[in-house]
């Protein structure tokens, strides 16, 4: 349901779509069935002149059949969709697979800052790239980040990989994701941080190896500071 | 309303007399359980115009971005802010609150279980005097220094906490402090709901003779009290840390921000079940009344919403599968949240099975009953999919989440008020309203209701995250299509207001006419206030009314009438 308005570029997007569809499908049986009942209920129970309305308590074992068979029916809709629920859970927020590369986000008011390792794949060494709204990550590849707030709470979301995780001031969060196709896509602040909130508007540039590689060559602190050499 | 009928010899107290009063007495400083229901429900009606001016101030600025906003001016991103937080706090705080549980629990608590007030007359003036002070205060931070505050009605600290951070640190302080006048207005309430429908009903009324809304006012009333501890002690809290540097919230000193929102939402849940349960209850009164039926399984609705109420205490972190608590926890929130589904799917069920074999007449109130149910279900349903933890990753904090809970609470504070107050107005006022003008506000209310709501859920299923005063700062929403649907839920939001116009010329009118054309029991139901005058003059009856049976006894085989009230022998 999902993809038909959002792109899915991340290894677990598709899952939380298939989620999403279950979910869909479960409870839209539920619904539309108990809508149809009702409003034929209410078309053919209207009043008619000198027919009078039923005397039913509800409470005879008969009776009552008619509500508890249909509780243990959504009870079993809810085992599968827990099921389902707890997998993806598991998937995209417990267990993170091996990282490529680590990349460091922080939230402030009001713009996102990333810290990209650069060539040696290594945080805190002197080529990491430092950019403001723009984080830029390779195809293919399983990246860490590692989620901080300097002042007040903001939510990482990127709708293109359907993760979304909020930033606590005092916290390093780790979460991971793996795109799975190139572009330039939203990254939000989905949590409401202030007057700037809604200015608060990032772009992840998903690469090709070799244009993240002539990315990563190019903005290098240390290409940068030979080419400013005189 | 100048009928009170003279102290009669047969009230076993004189606590109160119910002579002639004064302007004063009778209208402003009135311990009379009708007066203070009458006050409720108006100050709950002028916030509702006020969260709906709100509304339509915002969705103004989010359809044409910019533009001079007709009557408010324009929307800047401090204002937007304000304008969507403070909508949310009104309209739960100061409508749903008072007019569901405070209005209605005020005039049918003491008239359906037959007894002359409130136990407690003086601490129900104290209550709403004190919910008036909370609204005045709520309303006087919109217009100081840095003006209202603007960081969700959630208040999530640090942002609440600093005004180096919101920009309003006498706006955030003085919300805070409204809220918190507020509950204490409604723990004042509660304990009378509590007590006087235990102790104070009428002989010959046991426990299961009790109607449905007045056993949901008491239990919403229950999980009132017992889940707003936390958050009172929260928000003094945030005001100590907001005004005298304590860091219970503030990370850089050892607080955590996090544990706000397990205060929050550990009322905020629960919270939603205090108004869902008097809209419930309002809803199966009408039903069964307009159905000529009796309740389907009246006894296992009960036992089914304490089963709802002890739920709701253990789902609260549902709000916070994102925010950074132990990822664990969220597989066993799912669980209890989705268990939820369970006596709410069985309360569904009781109101489908009692229409069953029913007489249904489509009269104005149990239009909105109906509608009720119908649209309830939308919200309930959608509500399972926040609940899998799996899923709220994406819809977390989006469009999809705001149309959920407005398909909740739109139903319980818009719908069923209509509801119960068409069907309550003769008896608050002696007169009927008019069919064909509450028809037309009925249609003219729901089909754009779901015009504005629906484009939502779409919208929050394409990635729309909520609270931003100008999606075309976001390259991937800014697309025409998704502004054609903010076009569309805003014009829907005005035709929506627009019909409002019909509700209260409808009042004004009905309100005006000279015969009081009602009698005492217009659409022939069972339950006690029916037998009283109407409206009911101070002491409610000369001679308080004995019981004899259920409230759902209609369409009783054997009977030549279709109802059997329960005040009639036999
Ligand atoms: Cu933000
Ligand atoms: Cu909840």
């Amino acid at each position: 349901m999902i993809d038909r308005y959002v792109e899915t570029l991340s290894t677990y997007a598709k899952d939380i779509d298939n989620l999403i569809l279950l979910i869909g499908v479960l409870v839209g049986f539920w619904f539309i069935l108990c809508e149809v009942i009702f409003f034929y209920f209410i078309i053919h129970f209207r009043a008619k002149d000198g027919k009078r309305a039923e005397y039913i308590s509800g409470e005879e074992k008969s009776h009552k059949r008619w509500i508890s068979a249909p509780h243990l029916l959504v009870l079993v809709c809810d085992v599968f969709i827990v099921v389902g629920a707890v997998k993806v859970w598991y998937e995209v927020k417990q267990q993170l697979p091996e990282p490529y590369e680590t990349v460091r986000i922080v939230g402030q008011q009001w713009a996102w800052s990333f810290v990209h390792p650069g060539a040696d794949h290594e945080l805190g060494t002197a080529d990491d790239i430092k950019t403001v709204d723009e984080l830029h990550v390779e195809v293919g590849k399983v990246y860490h980040f590692k989620l901080e707030a300097r002042d007040v709470i903001h939510s990482f979301s990127v709708p293109v990989f359907r993760l979304k995780q909020d930033a606590i001031p005092g916290r390093v969060i780790t979460g991971w994701f793996e795109p799975t196709g190139t572009g330039t896509y939203d990254i939000q602040c989905a949590e409401i941080c202030g007057i700037g909130h809604g200015v608060m508007v990032a772009r992840i540039v998903i690469e090709s190896p070799e244009r993240h590689a002539a990315w990563v060559a190019e903005q290098s602190p240390i290409t940068l500071a030979a080419a400013n050499r005189p | 309303m100048a009928e009170s009928i003279p102290a009669d010899a047969t009230h076993g107290h004189d606590v109160h007399h119910h002579a002639e009063q004064s302007f004063w007495s009778k209208y402003v400083f009135s311990t009379d359980h009708k007066m203070i229901a009458m006050q409720y429900m108006f100050t709950g009606m002028a916030m509702a115009l006020i969260g709906g001016f709100m509304a339509y101030a915002f969705r103004m600025q989010l359809a044409f971005p910019g533009i001079e906003v007709p009557g408010y001016g324009t929307v800047t991103a401090t204002d937007y802010n304000a304008l969507v937080t403070n909508h949310g706090t009104i309209m739960i705080f100061w409508v749903a609150m008072p007019v569901l549980i405070a209005a209605f629990g005020n005039f049918l608590i003491p008239l359906m279980i037959g007894c002359d007030d409130m136990v407690f007359p003086k601490i129900n003036r104290l209550s709403y005097q004190i919910f008036l002070l909370s609204a005045i205060v709520l309303i006087s931070s919109f217009f100081v220094p840095g003006g209202g505050f603007g960081g969700g009605w959630t208040a999530y600290p640090p942002l609440s906490a600093k005004g180096e951070y919101n920009l309003t640190s006498l706006g955030s302080s003085l919300w805070l402090v409204a809220v918190a006048l507020e509950f204490v207005a409604f723990l004042l309430g509660g304990i009378n709901f509590v007590t006087t429908a235990m102790n104070a009903r009428a002989p010959g009324m046991k426990m299961f003779d009790i109607p449905i809304v007045v056993w949901l006012i008491v239990v919403a009333s229950i999980l009132f009290m017992a889940s707003v501890g936390p958050l009172i002690a929260g928000a003094v809290m945030l005001f100590m840390d907001q005004n005298i540097g304590t860091a219970f919230f503030d990370p850089d000193k050892g607080g955590d921000p996090v544990l706000w929102q397990h205060l929050f939402w550990f009322f905020g849940h629960p919270e939603v079940y205090v108004v869902l349960l008097p809209a419930m209850g309002i809803t199966a009164e009408i039903m069964c009344v307009f159905a000529r039926k009796k309740m389907f399984a009246y006894k296992t609705f009960i036992y089914t919403t304490f089963g709802t109420g002890v739920l709701s205490f253990t789902v609260w972190a549902h709000h916070q599968f994102v925010a950074g608590i132990d990822p664990r926890m969220a597989n066993i929130f799912t669980v209890t949240t989705l268990l939820i589904s369970i006596p709410i799917a069985e309360m569904c069920f009781i109101y489908i099975a009692t229409l069953y074999g029913g007489s249904i007449r489509l009269t104005t109130p149990m239009l909105w009953a109906l509608a009720f149910v119908a649209e309830f279900l939308i919200g309930g349903v959608t509500g399972i999919f926040l609940g899998a933890s799996g899923a709220d990753i994406y819809f977390h904090d989006t469009y999809f989440v705001l149309a959920h809970f407005h398909y909740t609470f739109f139903p319980i504070a818009i719908i069923g008020t209509f509801a119960g107050f068409t069907y309550w107005f003769p008896k608050m006022f002696g007169k009927m309203m008019n069919e064909t003008l509450g028809k037309i506000h009925f249609w003219g209310t729901i089909i754009p209701f779901n015009g504005i709501f629906i484009p939502l859920f779409v919208l929050g299923g394409a990635g729309q995250h909520r609270r931003i005063y100008n999606y075309q700062h976001f390259p991937d929403l800014a697309g025409v299509e998704m502004q054609d649907l903010r076009v569309f839920a805003t014009v829907s939001l005005i035709i929506m207001l627009a019909f409002q116009l019909v509700f209260f010329y409808n009042c004004f009118i009905s309100w005006r006419k000279k015969e009081k054309d009602a009698g005492k029991n217009p659409w022939k139901a069972n339950t006690l206030e029916w037998t009283a005058e109407s409206p009911p003059p101070h002491g409610n009856w000369p001679e308080l009314p004995t019981v004899y049976r259920g409230p759902y006894e209609y369409s009783v085989p054997g009977r030549e009438e279709d109802y059997y009230p329960q005040n009639v022998p036999g």
